[in-house]
């Protein structure tokens, strides 16, 4: 439960903070303690990084690109050969004749509106259910068109920010929960979905099934503000869209776990993730435990299972996957032994790099 | 480009490791001597909090204004009147129901629905029908929008073409009427490049057909009375021939007919004249052979009126 709240409270701006030392768990102790013992040389980390993506050919982003194009194809090709497979837009739909709300526009709708009929209530209840199950912000990085975009502006923003032309301002994450009750509050006092009327997810869903709008420019303006000045700005700080799906996701089964065993903490994740803070249970002495569940605000992307040099970020469904528990090296007495014996061999190795 | 991420992002990561630690002996270096006031004062970190946080005061009264010109419509786009699908309930309620979806844009058989764009404010995304170009023509029968509708915008409490009340058709340009003028009319209603669609039951029920491929031959244009789905439906129910089998598709009264008016002056003529039973459909604006339409629907007063009135029909005929 205090994980959960955990998870919600960085969902909602605040930064993960350092566990005291009596919060780390005896076993993930031990691991951080023989970690002390193995010196990992910058060599090596640059060594097992390319040996990682000599091999690795991002599976799991292919997979999501894949699944994104392809549930806003299936909007494109309903309406246009006019078969009932998946009608309307992003924002409220019908699969196979089934109503889907998007759980954001509906509470717009209905705050805005005060009411709620059958047939929208239906559409929140199964997207409800489906969003539980698959996590929450899977729906942003699996689902939004935009998220797409902004990820392949990212890759403009990053290869210009390293040649000094471009700009990453941050903002406090707090802003986004802030926007998040200023558009309740417009909608509740103006009677307006304020927010669909700058939210780029339905203008370009609709803009993909309907054909082109001059509301198009706001999303090109958006693009552009995130490659030159402020890397990934909608999805981290302004979309409550992420919120929503964010507190649907909290106790989803489906996530990405975290293994500390194998873990260098060299945070390659880190640097490929769009919400970093959910990752930084990677940084040495950060994670309580051996095998951690990343928080709420993950949006499942796999971007940082494809990183992993060391596969210690990987997806799981609680009660589905197993993972073999033996292959512990740390916790193996022998492994143990001859670890003491190096620890002991130099005493004064110190670990500063990270944190 | 992608496949490069991974390898460009740890460098620009250390990168910024780098400016920053250089910043940070830089700024030691300078502060030696005086170290004490530099604990005492405003960190570089506490200094960067609070850049940031102003920055995010900025982002967030930018992005609230952007979101609230939602509601300046340009000047243009608020007087176009608007027809909304069947069903839809008064204007506010329906921009704060619709969830912009286009689900009954993609029901509607004659494509007569189309969704809004930012111009209009707040009703971006909404629905709307614009009769000129291509009205509702109810070839569905069942309301098709109506049931697609997945919040209410377009009210559930109708199932028939003749509940409906979209608007209220006005004869607003009677010197423009080539039956008001006497004329007949023959041809292509609106041309050999106008794309519209309208169902001909005697033709094909089931498939709309393009305008053009259907001309007209009349001594007397009465092209509007012809066409009007409330007028078709009234005759065959007159004829006993309910539409679609079902006697509750009868409209209880007339819409539209031409009738031979005498003006103050004592000349005569004919005239189309809109009855109680008009719905605001839009073909009669849509079909006009006029340059502009005689006949339009007019959709503003309607607006105006309580969701209960507008269903209600009104007594008293409008020409």
């Amino acid at each position: 439960m205090n994980r959960a709240l955990e998870s919600l409270a960085q969902l909602f701006g605040r930064a993960p903070r350092k566990p005291r030392k009596d919060e780390i768990s005896p076993d993930a102790q031990k691991i951080y303690f023989y970690k002390k013992g193995e010196k990992v040389t910058k060599a090596q980390l640059v060594a097992l990084h390319e040996d990682h993506h000599k091999n690795s050919k991002n599976k799991w982003r292919k997979r999501r690109w894949i699944t994104l194009i392809t549930i806003n194809l299936l909007f494109v090709v309903s309406f246009s050969l006019d078969i009932q497979l998946l009608e309307g837009a992003l924002t409220a739909s019908r699969f196979v004749g089934f109503h889907m709300a998007d759980l954001n526009s509906a509470l717009q709708v209905m705050l805005a509106y005060k009411q709620a009929l059958i047939n929208l209530l239906i559409g929140i209840v199964t997207v409800f259910i489906m969003w539980f199950i698959l996590g929450g912000r899977t729906f942003c990085s699996w689902v939004c068109p935009y998220h797409l975009l902004a990820e392949w502006t990212e890759s403009v923003h990053l290869w210009l920010a390293q040649r000094g032309l471009a700009k990453n301002y941050t903002f406090h994450r707090g802003v986004r929960t802030v926007f998040y009750v200023i558009f309740a509050l417009l909608a509740v006092l103006s009677g307006y979905t304020v927010f669909e009327f700058i939210s780029p997810t339905g203008i370009l869903s609709r803009a993909i099934i309907y054909g082109p709008t001059l509301a198009l420019f706001w999303v090109v303006f958006l693009l552009l503000f995130e490659t030159f000045l402020s890397r990934r700005a909608w999805c981290r700080y302004i979309c409550p869209i992420g919120i929503t799906y964010g507190i649907v996701g909290v106790f989803s089964p489906l996530r990405v776990s975290y293994d500390l065993t194998d873990c260098k903490h060299e945070g390659d994740c880190r640097s490929v993730c769009l919400v970093p803070h959910v990752l930084e249970l990677t940084i040495k002495n950060r994670s309580t435990d051996i095998e951690n569940g990343i928080g709420a605000d993950c949006t499942r992307c796999g971007l940082c299972v494809d990183a992993c040099p060391t596969n210690s970020l990987n997806f799981e469904f609680k009660g589905l996957t197993h993972k073999p528990q033996t292959q512990n090296k740390w916790l193996i007495p022998e492994a143990l032994d001859t670890l003491e014996a190096k620890a002991q061999k130099s005493p004064g190795d110190k670990e500063t790099k990270d944190d | 480009m992608t496949e490069s991420n991974h390898d460009s992002l740890e460098p620009l990561v250390s990168q910024e490791h780098k400016k920053s630690e250089l910043k940070a002996s830089e700024l030691k270096e300078k502060s030696n001597k005086s170290r004490k006031t530099i604990t005492r004062g405003p960190g570089r970190r506490a200094q960067e909090a609070r850049r940031q946080f102003l920055r995010s005061i900025a982002l967030t009264v930018g992005v609230t204004s952007v979101s609230l010109l939602g509601f300046i419509p340009l000047p243009g786009e608020a007087k176009r009147p608007r027809l909304r699908p069947p069903g839809a309930i008064n204007e506010k309620n329906y921009l704060s129901s619709c969830i912009k979806c286009g689900q009954c844009v993609q029901v509607c058989p004659v494509n007569a629905v189309k969704l809004d764009d930012l111009t209009t404010g707040f009703g971006l995304g909404t629905a709307y029908i614009d009769a000129r170009e291509q009205a509702c023509d109810f070839s569905c029968d069942g309301l098709q929008c109506v049931l697609a509708c997945p919040t209410g915008s377009l009210t559930h409490d109708l199932d028939y073409a003749k509940d409906t009340r979209m608007g209220f058709a006005l004869l607003t340009k009677p010197k423009l009427c080539l039956a008001v003028a006497g004329k007949g009319f023959k041809g292509q209603a609106r041309g050999p490049d106008y794309e519209g669609l309208l169902r001909y039951e005697e033709i094909d029920r089931w498939n709309p057909i393009a305008l053009k491929n259907h001309p007209y031959d009349v001594e007397i244009c009465d092209l509007c009375v012809q066409a009007c789905p409330i007028e078709q439906r009234y005759k065959q129910c007159e004829q006993g021939k309910y539409p679609s089998g079902d006697q509750n598709q009868c409209p209880p009264k007339r819409a539209i007919g031409l009738e031979l008016i005498e003006e103050k002056d004592g000349i005569k003529h004919m005239k189309p004249v809109v009855y109680d039973g008009c719905v605001g459909c839009g073909v009669c604006e849509m079909i006009c052979p006029a340059e502009q339409a005689a006949i339009v629907v007019d959709y503003n007063t309607l607006t105006k009126m309580p969701l209960s009135e507008q269903y209600q029909k009104k007594s008293g005929g409008h020409s």
